[in-house]
């Protein structure tokens, strides 16, 4: 099978899965009550004063099937529902609060996978030796931390008592240069390490860095583990290949063999942990950036479900959080499609 | 028959499983790590027994309930650790030392409860799957597939709002989102055992499905899972925190360790100048989640290279 055929048959599969994950959630909607279902189709302030009409207009006195059809229409045409907290349609806010989070994850996944595959191939290269015992114990020390609790811990220490690194996403004054319609300050982006460049204010970019330390910091330690674990144990594996023992009989130099022929081999695993890696992150953001004060998506979940419930927000976000992890997914398989080909041929 | 013949019957059966556990045990302490964690969770599992011991409940504001945590008055200002609250006392005048104790069993509760709740689920859905194939099997896969595709806090999350916050309603929602990777392992190992002979020769003597389900084929393939399956006691319990904090879980003054961290981000904020103010009501409990989960871990950790069938002999 060529690599064409097999993205032809992955993204046929693609359909399945994502009627699937709209049943679902078509399937939690149906346990709301009827004010909150109607609220699922608001678009605007007007609406909510009018859920007769709403009730009417989407047929939620219909068969259900009849609603589904009505709502997958809807929700096709971007129509995520109406969040009661943000007064905005969820996808405004979805749109709105991207940036945010994809600065962080810009700035986290990097971080993660470099030092992760470092640290996983040293610890390998060093079985059982002192650098492998540390690098074993840190990694699982940082996957058993709450992560919650080691962003106040961090907040506590590198904010509070030291005044190095603060939460949110900027300092107040640059906040206000940037929310200001008549400072001039025009939004490329969104994220503000980008944009303050492109303003010619290299003040802003260092700012945004400054508030970016903590979360990624935190987003790191609690997800590298993930990738440690692998890189050692499929750098492992391919130490113990036969073309490595031919490779250093043959008298090449012992970093030769072990950064071209085994780290080489040992890397096409961990390209299938970068599914695992994306739903670690978007299941990470909720909690730092509710933490660090981030007005991103992962805050607005978690705001979202604070008691009182903004149900049609929580419900259309994870809608949008489905269909993103699948396409996640979706990618990463064609990479490893890519990369190995025994993948497409077997 | 009689009951040492029963008994013999029964060594005989379970000798395999016997030695493979031997085995296990013996690889266990050759990894200092592992000893670590087992000691962190007998140290665990010593507190939860004994905690009606360390930490008598029928304080009369407790209304009779031992995992709601003593309060004395309703003063907001946590107070921090003296004779009588070695721990110190939360918002509300909860005693924390009460919390973290009682708190062990409520982690044990909610690790075991989500563990066996999806196991069970698993096991059904994966064997049956597994061993009428077809389209039975594509149907439970591909609904497997959708529990799958979405990241699981989040899904989490949704069923929580629905159903409102509560300890019960966290453990259902980790069932719910835990259960679909533990069907797809249980189906793979069930079509394997299935072309094993004695699962044709059950059929040649006319056993029927369940019978063949339940004894000979399930006794065959679930030894891993169920062992790789408890080990998440830890990750659920840190997931579940992660949604106590979220303000998800119990009320507070309830014995739950994430109940209780849930109010210290707001002292972080509110007294810059000395954030460490009321250290005792979030690092006390922090410490005791991060340890019961590093217990978890550090056994997990091993346990993956012993398990791996790969690496297990060498």
């Amino acid at each position: 099978m060529g690599l064409r055929t097999f993205v032809i048959r992955r993204l046929l599969l693609l359909v399945p899965i994502l009627i699937g994950v709209s049943l679902l959630i078509f399937a939690v909607i149906q346990v709301l009550s009827p004010m909150e279902r109607a609220a699922v189709y608001m678009t605007s302030e007007k609406d909510a004063k009018n859920v007769d009409a709403i009730i009417k207009k989407y047929g939620l006195d219909q068969p259900v099937y009849v609603q589904y059809f009505i709502w997958i229409q809807q929700v096709l045409q971007g129509n995520l529902g109406w969040s009661i907290k943000q007064h905005r349609p969820v996808l405004t806010v979805i749109i709105e609060r991207a940036p945010a989070t994809l600065e962080l994850a810009i700035f986290t996944v990097p971080i993660i996978i470099l030092s992760g595959i470092y640290l996983g191939v040293k610890s390998a290269v060093h079985r059982d030796k002192f650098l492998d015992h540390i690098t074993r114990i840190t990694s699982i020390i940082g996957w058993s931390l709450p992560s919650f609790w080691l962003g106040i811990l961090l907040l506590a220490i590198f904010f509070a008592a030291l005044g190095l690194f603060p939460p949110e996403r900027l300092s107040y004054e640059l906040q206000v240069h940037v929310f200001s319609p008549y400072s001039g300050w025009v939004r490329y982006t969104g994220l503000y390490t980008i944009d303050g460049l492109l303003n010619g204010r290299s003040d802003i970019t260092l700012d945004a860095l400054k508030h970016l330390v903590l979360p990624v910091a935190s987003l790191t330690i609690q997800i590298i583990a993930l990738i440690v674990r692998v890189m050692r144990s499929s750098m492992l594996e391919a130490l113990g290949k036969g073309y490595i023992v031919a490779a250093r009989a043959k008298g090449l130099d012992k970093n030769e063999v072990i950064n071209k022929h085994a780290r080489r081999n040992a890397l096409i695993p961990v390209v299938t942990l970068t599914g695992m890696l994306a739903a670690g992150l978007l299941n990470g953001v909720v909690i730092t950036e509710y933490v660090f004060h981030i007005p991103g998506l992962g805050q607005f979940a978690a705001v979202s479900a604070l008691p009182p419930p903004d149900l049609p927000a929580i419900l259309g976000f994870a809608l949008f959080n489905g269909v993103l992890f699948v396409l996640a997914n979706l990618i990463v398989d064609v990479a490893y499609a890519y990369i190995d080909p025994r993948i497409r041929l077997g | 028959m009689g009951i040492k013949s029963r008994l013999k019957k029964f060594r005989t059966e379970m000798d395999p499983n016997i030695k493979e556990l031997k085995f296990t045990m013996s690889r266990i302490k050759k990894s200092p790590l592992s000893i670590v964690g087992i000691v962190i969770l007998l140290f665990f599992i010593a507190i939860a027994l004994l905690a009606p011991i360390l930490a008598p409940p029928g304080h009369p504001s407790q209304r009779g309930d031992p995992y709601m945590m003593p309060r004395e008055g309703i003063y907001p200002e946590p107070q921090p650790p003296n004779s009588e609250h070695p721990f110190g006392t939360a918002q509300g005048q909860f005693d924390i030392y009460y919390g973290t104790i009682w708190g062990t069993r409520t982690a044990l509760r909610i690790g075991i409860l989500v563990v066996s709740g999806a196991l069970a689920i698993s096991l059904v859905i994966g064997s049956v799957a597994g061993y009428y194939g077809g389209i039975i099997d594509e149907l439970l896969m591909r609904f497997t597939d959708i529990i799958m595709a979405f990241p699981g806090l989040i899904l989490a999350m949704a069923v929580i709002t629905v159903f409102g916050p509560s300890l019960d309603n966290i453990m259902l929602a980790l069932v719910i989102v835990g259960w679909a990777g533990y069907a797809r392992v249980i189906r793979g190992e069930v079509l394997k055992v299935k072309q094993e002979d004695y699962v044709e020769a059950g059929k040649a003597v006319g056993c029927s499905d369940l019978r063949i389900i339940v004894r000979h084929i399930l006794p065959n393939a679930i030894y891993p899972i169920v062992i790789m399956a408890s080990l998440d006691i830890g990750a659920i319990v840190l997931t579940a925190a992660a949604l106590s904090f979220l303000g998800l879980g119990p009320p507070p003054g309830f014995a739950d360790w994430g109940q209780m961290v849930s109010f210290s981000r707001g002292y972080i904020y509110a007294n810059p100048q000395d954030p460490l103010k009321y250290w005792y009501t979030w690092i006390i409990p922090g410490l005791f989640i991060f340890a019961f989960v590093l217990g978890w871990n550090l056994l997990g950790d091993a346990f993956r290279d012993i398990l791996d069938p790969t690496i297990r002999r060498r």
